[in-house]
């Protein structure tokens, strides 16, 4: 007999008080390996307006495809540098910016590696539990046999896609429409 | 005890149910993307435990208006966990600032209110102590106002109050706050809406999957019945566990009242799917 998990609740509109203390737009201190990359997005209502009231948090592996956590038992290097953890608001707009490396391939299923991604929690006013996605890079070849990827029907893939903009990488959270990202169930 | 184990099996759907039998209809399509066959992908990685049914809010909650324009409407997409899943980030307690877990103590002054003392263990679903994990916890002050520039509730702030504190939880899974019991507060749902003396508390566990954001409330608030956020959740025992407890055993003489609150984060699953 277990025992049941808490109940999520909304962070509200105020979570900033809270939350801000581990605020940061920059996941790579200067002596991490890996190819930099920024990230630009907006968080879209239902409506298509941005939310202002929304904060995103990434998580992913190092350049090695390393993840620092005691479950990751892979022998590539781990710098302990590196987190590998982000936690970034939204502005006025909506909008958000982040710089990071792009994270390594790392173990997938029945021995398959998984393209470089980023996982994604996104919290706002509204949302009585979070909200977790990935991110994908774009034109990586690695993406055709992600076995996550290929678990989404093909048409709404390009939701989890990156794509190349001017200086940096722009991907969207659309929370409806015909655009809608795909959420994926992680129980809570 | 036959009977007992299968009183669990029907209330909760235990671990050696396929998962899929207890989901709606409406979730199927998600299953089937598994190339077609009736259970998800083989997988290595044990997950996590099955959500009870009614124990967790659903996205689209329109009592709580702002959930209407800011929730999915396609099915989640379910995925089997992989290593990016299982892993979570971590935090020491080097990290956290002066203070962190009195709130009362961030200032020149005291804060104006009742101070009280919130404090309890973080555990998982099979009863194991979440150790070392980061409990972040904000709230308003005694007087119901949060400080926070787009809060315009016409009560005053507190210059000895910040309403922000963290903990990160010790060899048991405890954490203990000081803080001051949160005012309730107006705000624009439906006509007279009030929230409840309540508590934000964010927590991490060990993994990406453990995340946990809820709500701390105080017990005989007589504004629960009302509140859509705490509503949310149709199971009674769930809603009931996000009520916090009066404790003599915490509450100090001549200084503090004790509220305990029990968190249980997403627990593994002990039988992994063969691979």
């Amino acid at each position: 007999m277990t025992l049941p998990a808490t109940t999520s609740q909304t962070v509200g509109p105020f979570f900033r008080i809270g939350l801000q203390w581990l605020y940061c737009d920059n996941l790579v201190p200067e002596s991490i390996a890996g190819e930099r990359v920024v990230v630009r997005g907006q968080v879209l209502d239902g409506d298509g307006i941005g939310v202002p009231d929304a904060v995103i948090e990434v998580w992913q592996a190092n350049s090695f495809g390393k993840y620092a956590h005691p479950a990751d038992k892979q022998e590539k290097p781990l710098e302990p540098a590196f987190r590998g953890y982000g936690r970034i608001p939204t502005d006025d707009q909506g909008t958000f910016r982040f710089t990071t490396i792009k994270p390594g391939p790392v173990p997938g299923l029945d021995g398959k590696e998984q393209a470089p991604h980023l996982l994604i929690s996104i919290f706002m006013r509204g949302l009585l539990k979070r909200l977790t996605t990935r991110m994908y890079f774009p034109n990586d070849a690695r993406n055709a046999a992600d076995p996550i990827l290929n678990l989404v029907a093909p048409q709404r893939r390009p939701t989890l896609m990156a794509k190349h903009a001017a200086d940096s990488l722009e991907w969207n959270v659309v929370l409806q429409g015909t655009d809608e990202t795909v959420f994926f169930d992680m129980g809570l | 005890m036959q009977h007992f184990l299968l009183f669990c099996v029907c209330v909760y759907g235990c671990p050696c149910l396929p998962y899929y039998q207890a989901i709606p209809l409406t979730r199927q399509y998600a299953l089937h993307t598994f190339g077609g066959s009736e259970r998800p992908v083989m997988n290595p990685i044990a997950g996590y435990l099955p959500v009870r049914p009614g124990t967790q809010p659903n996205l689209l909650h329109a009592p709580y208006v702002s959930s209407v324009k800011r929730s999915p409407t396609q099915a989640l997409v379910q995925v089997p966990y992989t290593l990016s899943e299982v892993t979570g980030p971590s935090f020491g307690s080097q990290l956290l600032p002066p203070a962190a877990y009195d709130l009362t103590r961030q200032h020149k002054g005291e804060p104006l209110g009742e101070r009280i003392i919130v404090s309890g263990r973080v555990i998982d679903e099979n009863g194991r102590a979440v150790s070392n994990t980061l409990v972040e916890i904000w709230q308003a002050n005694a007087a119901g106002r949060y400080l926070h520039e787009i809060d315009q509730h016409d009560a005053p702030l507190d210059p000895n109050f910040t309403g922000c504190g963290q903990a990160i939880t010790d060899s048991e899974g405890r954490y203990r706050f000081v803080t001051i019991r949160p005012g309730e507060y107006p705000w624009r749902n439906h006509h007279n809406a009030w929230r409840p003396a309540h508590i934000h508390f964010s927590l991490f566990g060990p993994a990406f999957a453990t995340r946990l954001v809820t709500q701390m409330y105080f017990p005989g608030d007589p504004l629960l019945p009302f509140d859509p956020i705490f509503n949310c959740t149709a199971d009674e025992e769930a809603r009931r566990h996000l009520i916090s407890v009066f404790d003599w055993e915490t509450t100090l003489p001549a200084q503090a009242l004790g509220y305990r609150f029990d968190i249980v984060l997403r627990g593994r699953d002990a039988t992994p799917m063969e691979g």
